[in-house]
Protein backbone atom coordinates (compact mmCIF):
# COMPACT_ATOMS: atom_id res chain seq x y z
CA UNK A 1 0.00 0.00 0.00
CA UNK A 2 1.22 3.66 -0.80
CA UNK A 3 1.91 4.89 2.10
CA UNK A 4 3.71 8.69 2.45
CA UNK A 5 4.65 10.20 5.80
CA UNK A 6 6.78 13.83 5.36
CA UNK A 7 7.60 16.14 7.98
CA UNK A 8 7.93 19.22 6.82
CA UNK A 9 8.31 23.34 7.73
CA UNK A 10 6.58 24.16 4.26
CA UNK A 11 3.13 24.39 3.70
CA UNK A 12 1.18 21.81 2.21
CA UNK A 13 -1.38 21.20 -0.77
CA UNK A 14 -4.29 18.60 0.72
CA UNK A 15 -5.71 18.51 -2.85
CA UNK A 16 -2.25 17.99 -4.58
CA UNK A 17 -1.51 14.96 -1.80
CA UNK A 18 -5.22 13.54 -2.23
CA UNK A 19 -5.12 13.60 -5.99
CA UNK A 20 -1.28 11.97 -5.96
CA UNK A 21 -2.99 8.93 -4.06
CA UNK A 22 -6.05 7.88 -6.17
CA UNK A 23 -4.02 8.39 -9.51
CA UNK A 24 -4.66 6.01 -11.78
CA UNK A 25 -6.74 3.67 -9.30
CA UNK A 26 -10.04 2.14 -10.03
CA UNK A 27 -9.97 0.90 -6.77
CA UNK A 28 -10.82 3.69 -4.57
CA UNK A 29 -14.04 4.51 -3.94
CA UNK A 30 -13.74 6.67 -0.87
CA UNK A 31 -11.00 9.29 0.03
CA UNK A 32 -10.59 11.29 3.28
CA UNK A 33 -8.67 14.43 3.51
CA UNK A 34 -8.35 15.65 6.99
CA UNK A 35 -6.37 19.17 7.72
CA UNK A 36 -5.39 20.17 11.30
CA UNK A 37 -5.40 24.20 11.30
CA UNK A 38 -3.21 26.47 13.73
CA UNK A 39 -6.59 28.56 15.20
CA UNK A 40 -6.15 32.01 16.03
CA UNK A 41 -7.21 31.67 19.71
CA UNK A 42 -6.00 28.84 22.54
CA UNK A 43 -8.60 28.43 25.74
CA UNK A 44 -9.94 32.24 24.83
CA UNK A 45 -6.85 34.20 24.11
CA UNK A 46 -5.99 35.65 20.86
CA UNK A 47 -2.70 33.56 19.55
CA UNK A 48 0.12 35.45 17.36
CA UNK A 49 1.94 32.47 16.29
CA UNK A 50 2.27 28.95 17.50
CA UNK A 51 5.82 26.53 17.32
CA UNK A 52 5.82 23.38 16.79
CA UNK A 53 9.44 21.66 18.13
CA UNK A 54 9.91 17.64 17.31
CA UNK A 55 11.89 15.43 17.78
CA UNK A 56 12.86 14.91 14.27
CA UNK A 57 14.47 11.01 14.19
CA UNK A 58 11.65 9.86 16.44
CA UNK A 59 8.53 11.40 14.71
CA UNK A 60 9.34 10.18 11.19
CA UNK A 61 9.41 6.57 13.05
CA UNK A 62 6.24 6.79 15.19
CA UNK A 63 3.63 8.24 13.03
CA UNK A 64 4.88 5.22 10.40
CA UNK A 65 4.16 2.87 13.16
CA UNK A 66 1.04 4.38 13.72
CA UNK A 67 0.11 3.80 9.62
CA UNK A 68 1.33 0.74 9.47
CA UNK A 69 -1.28 -0.11 12.19
CA UNK A 70 -4.07 1.48 10.53
CA UNK A 71 -3.35 -0.52 7.15
CA UNK A 72 -3.77 -3.80 9.74
CA UNK A 73 -6.86 -2.52 10.84
CA UNK A 74 -8.48 -1.07 8.18
CA UNK A 75 -8.36 -2.33 4.06
CA UNK A 76 -6.62 0.80 3.33
CA UNK A 77 -5.55 1.22 -0.48
CA UNK A 78 -3.31 4.66 0.31
CA UNK A 79 -2.22 6.99 3.67
CA UNK A 80 -0.55 10.14 3.16
CA UNK A 81 0.42 12.06 6.67
CA UNK A 82 2.17 15.27 6.60
CA UNK A 83 3.18 17.12 9.70
CA UNK A 84 4.66 20.37 9.45
CA UNK A 85 7.07 22.19 12.24
CA UNK A 86 8.36 25.56 12.84
CA UNK A 87 6.30 28.85 13.73
CA UNK A 88 3.31 29.03 12.21
CA UNK A 89 0.45 31.95 12.22
CA UNK A 90 -3.41 31.49 12.63
CA UNK A 91 -4.95 30.14 9.53
CA UNK A 92 -1.68 27.95 8.66
CA UNK A 93 -2.21 24.06 8.33
CA UNK A 94 -0.36 22.17 10.77
CA UNK A 95 -0.94 18.13 9.69
CA UNK A 96 -2.67 16.47 6.57
CA UNK A 97 -4.22 12.89 7.03
CA UNK A 98 -5.15 11.44 3.83
CA UNK A 99 -6.72 8.02 3.76
CA UNK A 100 -7.97 5.76 1.14
CA UNK A 101 -9.90 2.76 1.05
CA UNK A 102 -12.35 1.14 -1.46
CA UNK A 103 -15.63 2.15 0.86
CA UNK A 104 -15.81 5.41 3.40
CA UNK A 105 -16.52 3.43 6.64
CA UNK A 106 -12.70 2.30 6.77
CA UNK A 107 -11.52 5.96 5.50
CA UNK A 108 -12.87 7.41 7.58
CA UNK A 109 -11.75 5.11 11.12
CA UNK A 110 -8.37 5.14 9.39
CA UNK A 111 -8.67 8.91 9.12
CA UNK A 112 -9.80 9.77 13.04
CA UNK A 113 -7.51 7.00 14.30
CA UNK A 114 -4.37 8.54 12.85
CA UNK A 115 -5.47 12.01 14.50
CA UNK A 116 -6.59 10.55 17.89
CA UNK A 117 -2.58 8.70 17.46
CA UNK A 118 -1.06 11.95 16.56
CA UNK A 119 -2.31 14.12 19.05
CA UNK A 120 -0.91 11.95 21.96
CA UNK A 121 1.59 10.17 20.74
CA UNK A 122 3.78 12.06 17.62
CA UNK A 123 6.93 13.93 19.29
CA UNK A 124 5.77 17.19 18.88
CA UNK A 125 5.24 19.90 21.57
CA UNK A 126 3.84 22.92 20.94
CA UNK A 127 4.67 27.00 22.09
CA UNK A 128 2.17 29.38 21.71
CA UNK A 129 2.56 33.43 21.56
CA UNK A 130 -0.19 35.69 23.14
CA UNK A 131 -1.44 38.44 21.94
CA UNK A 132 -1.40 41.55 24.65
CA UNK A 133 1.23 43.48 26.50
CA UNK A 134 4.31 44.74 25.35
CA UNK A 135 5.95 41.29 25.64
CA UNK A 136 4.94 38.01 24.64
CA UNK A 137 6.29 35.10 26.05
CA UNK A 138 5.85 31.79 24.70
CA UNK A 139 4.25 29.42 26.83
CA UNK A 140 4.40 25.52 25.94
CA UNK A 141 1.10 24.13 26.05
CA UNK A 142 0.02 21.30 27.68
CA UNK A 143 -1.44 18.21 26.78
CA UNK A 144 -5.14 18.05 27.22
CA UNK A 145 -6.51 14.77 28.90
CA UNK A 146 -9.23 14.25 26.43
CA UNK A 147 -6.69 13.42 23.74
CA UNK A 148 -5.47 10.86 26.02
CA UNK A 149 -9.31 9.27 26.13
CA UNK A 150 -10.04 9.62 22.34
CA UNK A 151 -6.79 7.72 22.03
CA UNK A 152 -7.56 4.94 24.10
CA UNK A 153 -10.97 4.37 22.49
CA UNK A 154 -8.72 2.73 19.80
CA UNK A 155 -7.09 0.20 22.20
CA UNK A 156 -8.65 -3.22 22.70
CA UNK A 157 -8.02 -3.53 26.36
CA UNK A 158 -10.20 -0.33 26.75
CA UNK A 159 -13.03 -3.04 27.21
CA UNK A 160 -15.20 -1.68 23.96
CA UNK A 161 -15.06 -2.12 20.51
CA UNK A 162 -13.26 0.45 17.92
CA UNK A 163 -15.16 1.81 15.13
CA UNK A 164 -15.26 -0.46 12.17
CA UNK B 1 24.41 6.88 25.96
CA UNK B 2 23.16 10.00 24.39
CA UNK B 3 20.67 11.67 26.46
CA UNK B 4 18.29 14.04 24.59
CA UNK B 5 15.99 16.58 26.50
CA UNK B 6 12.83 18.05 24.31
CA UNK B 7 10.64 21.02 24.96
CA UNK B 8 10.75 22.22 28.46
CA UNK B 9 12.55 19.45 29.76
CA UNK B 10 15.49 21.02 27.85
CA UNK B 11 14.49 24.55 28.17
CA UNK B 12 15.02 23.51 32.31
CA UNK B 13 18.02 21.43 31.62
CA UNK B 14 19.62 24.52 29.56
CA UNK B 15 20.80 21.68 27.11
CA UNK B 16 19.34 19.71 24.21
CA UNK B 17 21.35 16.57 24.50
CA UNK B 18 24.20 15.28 26.62
CA UNK B 19 26.62 11.53 26.68
CA UNK B 20 26.82 10.02 29.99
CA UNK B 21 27.22 7.05 31.72
CA UNK B 22 25.20 5.77 34.10
CA UNK B 23 26.28 3.77 37.37
CA UNK B 24 25.43 -0.11 37.51
CA UNK B 25 22.74 0.81 39.50
CA UNK B 26 21.00 2.65 37.68
CA UNK B 27 18.87 0.09 35.44
CA UNK B 28 15.09 1.49 34.66
CA UNK B 29 14.01 5.04 32.95
CA UNK B 30 12.33 5.84 36.84
CA UNK B 31 16.00 5.40 38.17
CA UNK B 32 17.68 7.49 35.39
CA UNK B 33 15.47 10.53 36.69
CA UNK B 34 16.27 10.03 39.88
CA UNK B 35 20.02 9.63 39.23
CA UNK B 36 19.59 12.73 36.81
CA UNK B 37 17.73 14.78 39.27
CA UNK B 38 20.81 14.61 41.94
CA UNK B 39 22.98 15.70 39.42
CA UNK B 40 22.23 19.64 39.99
CA UNK B 41 19.35 22.34 40.39
CA UNK B 42 18.39 22.32 36.98
CA UNK B 43 17.69 18.51 36.55
CA UNK B 44 15.61 18.76 40.02
CA UNK B 45 13.80 21.07 38.50
CA UNK B 46 13.14 19.46 35.07
CA UNK B 47 12.00 16.10 36.69
CA UNK B 48 10.26 17.79 39.78
CA UNK B 49 7.13 15.95 38.87
CA UNK B 50 8.35 12.94 37.26
CA UNK B 51 4.37 11.96 36.61
CA UNK B 52 4.59 14.59 33.34
CA UNK B 53 8.01 13.31 32.04
CA UNK B 54 7.30 11.07 29.08
CA UNK B 55 10.97 9.01 27.95
CA UNK B 56 11.40 7.49 24.57
CA UNK B 57 14.09 4.86 23.97
CA UNK B 58 15.93 4.45 20.67
CA UNK B 59 12.93 6.47 19.55
CA UNK B 60 10.09 4.22 20.88
CA UNK B 61 8.29 4.96 23.74
CA UNK B 62 9.04 3.20 26.85
CA UNK B 63 7.23 3.66 30.31
CA UNK B 64 9.62 4.53 33.57
CA UNK B 65 10.14 0.62 34.57
CA UNK B 66 11.62 -0.07 30.93
CA UNK B 67 15.32 -1.14 31.68
CA UNK B 68 18.40 1.38 30.02
CA UNK B 69 20.85 -1.13 29.39
CA UNK B 70 21.93 -1.61 26.01
CA UNK B 71 19.61 1.74 24.81
CA UNK B 72 21.83 3.89 22.91
CA UNK B 73 19.40 7.21 22.66
CA UNK B 74 17.04 7.94 25.15
CA UNK B 75 14.72 10.92 25.74
CA UNK B 76 13.12 12.96 27.66
CA UNK B 77 10.14 14.94 27.12
CA UNK B 78 6.70 16.05 28.59
CA UNK B 79 3.05 15.03 26.71
CA UNK B 80 3.26 14.92 23.32
CA UNK B 81 0.96 18.01 21.97
CA UNK B 82 1.37 17.20 18.27
CA UNK B 83 -1.65 16.67 15.53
Amino acid sequence: MAATVRLQREPFDAASEAEKLRRGRSDIGAVVTFTGICRGDEAGAPLLAMTLEHYPDMAEAEIARHVAAAERRWPLLGVAVIHRYGRLQPGEDIVLVVTAAAHRRDAFAAAEFLMDYLKTRAPFWKQIELAGGGRTDKIWVEAKRSDDALADRWTPSSGRRAAE
Amino acid sequence: MKLRYFAWVRERIGKPEEEIEPPAGVATIADLVIWLSQRGEEYAHAFENPRVIRAAIDRAHVRSDAAISGAREIAFFPPMTGG
